[in-house]
């Protein structure tokens, strides 16, 4: 079970997986948006998306909880 | 000269604007969001007007939130600074229609620069050199296949209403133009609300050198100068010089008469920036665009030649003659600007927070224009400059010195900076060279 976590403060532009979603190593979780840059999250392998934490518009801090692939 | 002015932006060069306007005595007027509240700027200015939340669409962005905080404030012009509604002339229009001077150029000068297309094709009419590109927009992927083929590649594929560098990219061959061409697509129907796309062929091993142009009250066109911004990550500029030291005597001649043609070519008022892209081996250069604003790089020309290009704004809009004799400028030594942003120093990726230590250098030669203080937070919802450090020498080698005891004097904490990557670069031996192109920084960054 992989959890991935912001690595700074964002918004949450486009949430592209969705929960059961089969995702494979560097597929796009989400997007995020941060000094007027989009940033990819990433999956880190193979797995299923358990969990999507957040939802588009949302503002996460450095360390918040993205997704949880398991 | 007008007596009051409110400056529609934010940080930096908010604070720029503001300090020639109180050293003209011109009342001032700060417009802020909320999470710009605590910021310089707001402080310094005489008024201050909040105009909305943190997202700068319902701010930074909201023509009517601005023109109704200087109709409440009794301001008679506008100075937009660069980026948000500077180069929108619908704004400019709004402006001029609620009686208020704008101080920039006319907009309909605005509009035929804003549409890089246009611009391309007024340019060429204008005797102008162009790189081999698209007349007209390119409406989908088979155009734009059919168009590279015309072309040549590599291609650059562009928004015709973008800037910043957002959503541009390099296609070596049909398979990467049509990715190109999707991303190109997507970000400016996002970012400018445009989908027109624009094919150039892209010039490889080139350097991007600006020149700075002033359109005066009586219509003339004067050119001061160039800039050598070919230090970019992410098609954005990170660091900048002038004297350019890829562009020789002859040369330099030839484009600071293009530049004039091009202001000439559209009647233009006030400060602007022809950029140029420069094939340093063949000594030739070709137009990129006009940015009909105050450039950010701008404090390198003002370092050299002494001229206020604030203060030249102002006069212009007002009516009046420069503060300086048009046919003796003569810029003296060598001056750098590095821009420190909120990013980390290798992957360049965005570190916003709070900031819990700044100190900026001081010395002979250095400037520093700064949008924060201690205890400011930088949010995410604009863009990652902090400040500018400028330092200006007798010659190159004294400003690059200056320039590393300045870095190393510059003590940010709290985000992330990108000051070691200006330590990085003032110490590598492709930038003291003087001959690099915009591909320094991926070098820099290949293992």
């Amino acid at each position: 079970m992989a959890e991935i976590r912001a690595e700074m403060v964002a918004n949450v532009w486009k949430v592209v997986a969705s929960e059961g979603d089969h995702v494979d190593d560097g597929d796009t979780l989400v997007i995020l948006e941060s000094m007027k840059m989009e940033i990819p999250v990433l999956a880190e392998g193979p797995g299923v998306v358990a969990k999507m934490h957040v939802g588009e518009g949302d503002v996460v801090q450095e360390g918040d909880l993205i997704a949880v692939v398991s | 000269m007008f007596e009051s002015v409110l400056v529609a932006n934010r940080a930096e060069i908010a604070r720029r604007v503001i300090r020639t306007g109180r050293r003209m005595s011109i009342r001032t007027v700060a417009v802020y969001s909320e999470a710009d509240a605590d910021l310089p700027y707001v402080g310094e200015a005489d008024e201050a007007v909040a105009i909305g939340p943190a997202a700068p669409a319902k701010s930074y962005l909201d023509a009517s939130a601005i023109i109704d905080a200087a109709r409440k404030t009794g301001a008679a012009a506008v100075h937009p600074g660069y980026g948000f509604l500077a180069e929108n002339a619908d704004f400019a229009r709004q402006v001029l229609d609620a009686g208020l001077i704008w101080v920039g150029p006319d907009p309909a000068a605005i509009e035929q620069m804003g549409d890089k297309i246009r611009a391309r094709n007024l340019m060429e009419q204008a005797g102008v050199p162009v790189s081999p590109g698209s007349r007209a927009p390119v409406a989908d992927v088979a155009a734009a296949l059919a168009e590279a083929d015309r072309i040549g590649y590599p291609v650059m594929v562009k928004a015709a209403a973008g800037g910043g560098g957002i959503g541009m990219g390099v296609a070596a061959d049909a398979a990467g133009l049509a990715a190109a061409f999707e991303t190109a697509r997507s970000r400016a129907e996002r970012f400018f609300s445009s989908p027109e796309i624009l094919i150039e062929r892209f010039v490889e091993r080139a350097r991007h050198v600006e020149v700075q142009i002033l359109g005066l009250a009586d219509g003339r066109v004067l050119a001061l100068g160039e800039r050598d911004c070919s230090v970019q990550r992410r098609h954005q500029k990170v660091a900048e010089e002038t004297p350019s030291p890829g562009v020789s005597g002859g040369l330099r001649e030839q484009m600071l008469t293009a530049a004039v043609r091009a202001g000439q070519a559209v009647g233009y008022r006030g400060a602007g920036t022809v950029e140029c892209l420069v094939d340093a081996a063949a000594g030739s250069f070709v137009f990129l665009e006009m940015n009909t604003r105050l450039q950010v790089e701008h404090p390198v020309t003002e370092l050299v030649t002494g001229i206020d290009l604030v203060e030249q704004q102002f006069l212009v809009a007002a009516g009046e003659p420069p503060s300086f004799d048009p046919d003796a400028v003569s810029p003296a030594g060598h001056a750098l600007e590095l821009r420190v942003y909120a990013e980390d120093p290798v992957r360049f990726l965005p570190g916003p927070g709070r900031i819990t230590e700044w100190e900026e250098p001081s010395g002979e030669g250095v400037r520093v224009d700064a949008g924060y203080r201690a205890g400011n937070t930088v949010t995410p919802f604009y863009d990652p400059l902090l400040a500018k450090l400028c330092v200006h020498g007798a010659d190159r080698g004294q400003a690059i010195e200056r320039a590393r005891e300045a870095v190393a004097a510059f003590r940010v904490a709290g985000p992330k900076t990108n000051l070691l990557f200006h330590a990085e670069l003032l110490a590598s031996a492709e930038f003291t060279s003087g001959d690099y192109d915009t591909s320094l920084v991926s070098k820099l960054r290949q293992p």
